[in-house]
């Protein structure tokens, strides 16, 4: 780990030669794999534990008989329902939002020369520096005169709003990389414009489609303000509205508050499985160096 | 990232006949222009319009020209909460860059074991805001939590109940949701210094601290900046977290410009000083990322160009 490998020439990436003797980065990485893994080890086990058994073992000693009454508690609370509402919000959302987008980055690329579309990519790119915070009181205003307020799809709307920046930039740059020989040979076989950005630019860009849409996703099924601020009734919950109210309605019930928090991450844990590379690229696509 | 090269160079090596067909095209850009000026645009503007307005939620929206923004000046829980909007940003600031710094640096060297722990590592950017502050609430419990866990009595505190750990505590809850976002740029920014700067240094003897200090740091200078611009705008947008974490509390110790302005709108159904804090929140974000721009010395090279 120390002095001694230093003089072993090897062909290694240079940050790995300086960090093979980095013990300050290899201890903090330790550290932080504990600090990171606690909360989440807590949270599942304690999922599983009666409340009893809560109060009376340690905290982090797994539970001594597992149990899956707080699940049953968490879905007799209507956790179903609130679970199908943040599939909707999130589809309903996403899907639409990754569709336009897509078609603002072609038309984008494609008509870079027309100034209406530079003006509109310009404004796109200012986009990126809205906080939502700073427009959910217009935002909610518009909503109520749309006579929307209190549905799902008052969340939709600005919720798409909000995706559409980041994916535009993000597909715009892919799209700009394929290759213009490709363009002129739909050109000549006599396609149209629309018929060129399905069928050519489409499944071209498809691994920043994925990108954009697992990051879109995420976002979204996590997203709180709008829920809360948009929303009213207990049938138009989504779930992190629903864990927070949960939380007070729980009580002093840890472990189904914690059963509660464990469903509402398996499916991001799922799709994290599944998509790891792409949703962390997504993750960094508008600030990577 | 490779992908996101600077547009403006392959924008003039178009041929003149995009102009044309940019007109023919323009309509395909429409759908997303008017969602985004529907809820993005023509909000902002909005919440301006209505800080010279009076509205309670219920009544009609009255024009009252300066009433709301003297209002909202006058109250000094706007100072309070630009205070403490600070401090947190100070301090987040503060403890998650040295961290995402040595993690991102440590994640860089390609070796499976630290691809392993990347995995974990990551797991903290797929939570919702609310899933983590009640996993925090409820593990920070004075008797049931992570004291008696662990066995060591000075973690039994109660650490919500009180001004000074309450800060203390949403700062850590924040390094753990973002740390691995700012450690994944650094990661990015450390696997594109040249190898040949450490060759030439190791021949000029230099060691691996030194190394650290002279290449690596002013390598990714530019990545300071941008993660830097990134976690102080984005400290100003904190709500999620400390809604439910603290709710501001105790007391207002930690209500930032976000919850005051969340109080004053949808609880006290005071919608214009609302959108006047909404404002200062804009022009707050704005000046910032501004200074830390220039702090980067990048002129006038825009902050997303440059992403």
């Amino acid at each position: 780990m120390t002095a001694l490998d230093a003089g072993v020439p090897k062909r290694i990436g240079p940050a790995a030669r300086i960090l093979r003797w980095n013990w300050v980065g290899g201890a903090s990485g330790w550290v932080w794999l504990f600090i990171v893994m606690l909360p989440i080890y807590w949270i599942v086990i304690t999922s599983f534990k009666t409340q009893a058994n809560y109060f009376v073992t340690n905290t982090f000693a797994p539970p001594s008989e597992p149990t899956l009454e707080n699940y049953r508690t968490a879905i007799e609370n209507d956790f179903v329902r609130y679970f199908a509402n943040s599939v909707v919000v999130s589809v309903g959302a996403v899907v639409p939002a990754v569709v336009i987008s897509f078609m603002a980055a072609y038309a984008i690329v494609r008509g870079a020369r027309n100034r209406w579309l530079r003006a509109i990519n310009s404004l796109f790119l200012t986009g990126l520096a809205i906080p939502l915070q700073a427009v959910i009181i217009p935002v909610y205003l518009i909503i109520i005169r749309l006579q929307m307020y209190d549905t799902l799809m008052a969340i939709i709307l600005p919720s798409i709003a909000f995706a559409i920046p980041l994916s535009v930039l993000v597909l715009s740059n892919f799209i700009r990389d394929v290759p213009r020989e490709l363009f002129e040979s739909m050109r000549m076989d006599g396609a149209t414009e629309w018929l060129t950005m399905w069928r050519l630019a489409f499944p071209l860009t498809r691994p920043a489609l994925v990108t954009v849409t697992i990051y879109n996703a995420l976002a979204i099924w996590n997203g709180f303000l709008l829920p809360l601020v948009l929303t009213q009734s207990p049938d138009q919950r989504t779930m992190p509205l629903a864990l927070w109210t949960f939380q007070g309605q729980f009580g002093v019930n840890v472990p189904a508050i914690a059963a509660s928090v464990t469903l509402t991450t398996i499916p991001i844990i799922l799709l994290y499985a599944v998509g790891r590379r792409q949703l962390l690229s997504g993750l960094t696509a508008g600030f990577g160096k | 990232m490779t992908m996101l090269a600077p547009p403006a160079a392959r924008v003039t090596a178009l041929p003149a006949a995009s102009r044309e067909r940019g007109r023919s095209i323009v309509w395909m850009a429409l759908p997303a222009l008017v969602m985004f000026l529907a809820f993005g645009l023509v909000p902002l503007l909005g919440a301006l319009a209505l800080s010279f307005t009076t509205w309670d939620n219920i009544s009609p929206i009255r024009y009252t020209g300066l009433t709301s923004w003297k209002a909202a000046l006058s109250d000094p829980g706007l100072p309070h909460a630009l205070g403490v909007t600070f401090e947190i940003m100070i301090l987040s600031w503060l403890a998650q860059t040295p961290i995402s710094i040595l993690i991102g640096v440590f994640l860089a060297a390609r070796k499976r074991y630290r691809g392993v722990l990347a995995v974990f590592y990551f797991v903290p950017l797929l939570l919702s805001s609310a899933a983590i502050s009640i996993t925090f609430k409820a593990l920070l419990d004075p008797n049931f939590g992570i004291g008696s866990g662990l066995g060591i009595s000075a973690l039994n505190q109660d650490w919500l109940g009180d001004s000074t750990l309450a800060i203390g505590v949403l700062i850590f809850v924040v390094s753990w949701q973002f740390v691995p976002f700012h450690s994944l740029i650094y990661q990015n920014a450390v696997r594109q210094i040249p190898d040949a700067l450490y060759e030439a240094s190791q021949i000029d003897g230099a060691g691996r601290v030194r190394q650290f200090f002279s290449i690596t740091l002013p390598q990714i200078k530019y990545t300071i900046i941008t993660s830097s611009t990134l976690m102080v705008v984005g400290s100003l947008t904190f709500f999620d977290l400390i809604f439910v974490l603290t709710a501001g509390g105790p007391g207002d110790a930690t209500r930032t410009l976000a919850l005051e302005m969340y109080q004053k709108g949808f609880m006290a159904n005071l919608m214009g000083p609302a959108s006047c804090i909404a404002v200062i929140l804009v022009l707050v974000g704005v000046v910032l990322a501004q200074l830390l721009r220039r702090l980067g010395g990048r002129g006038d090279e825009s902050q997303m160009e440059g992403a």
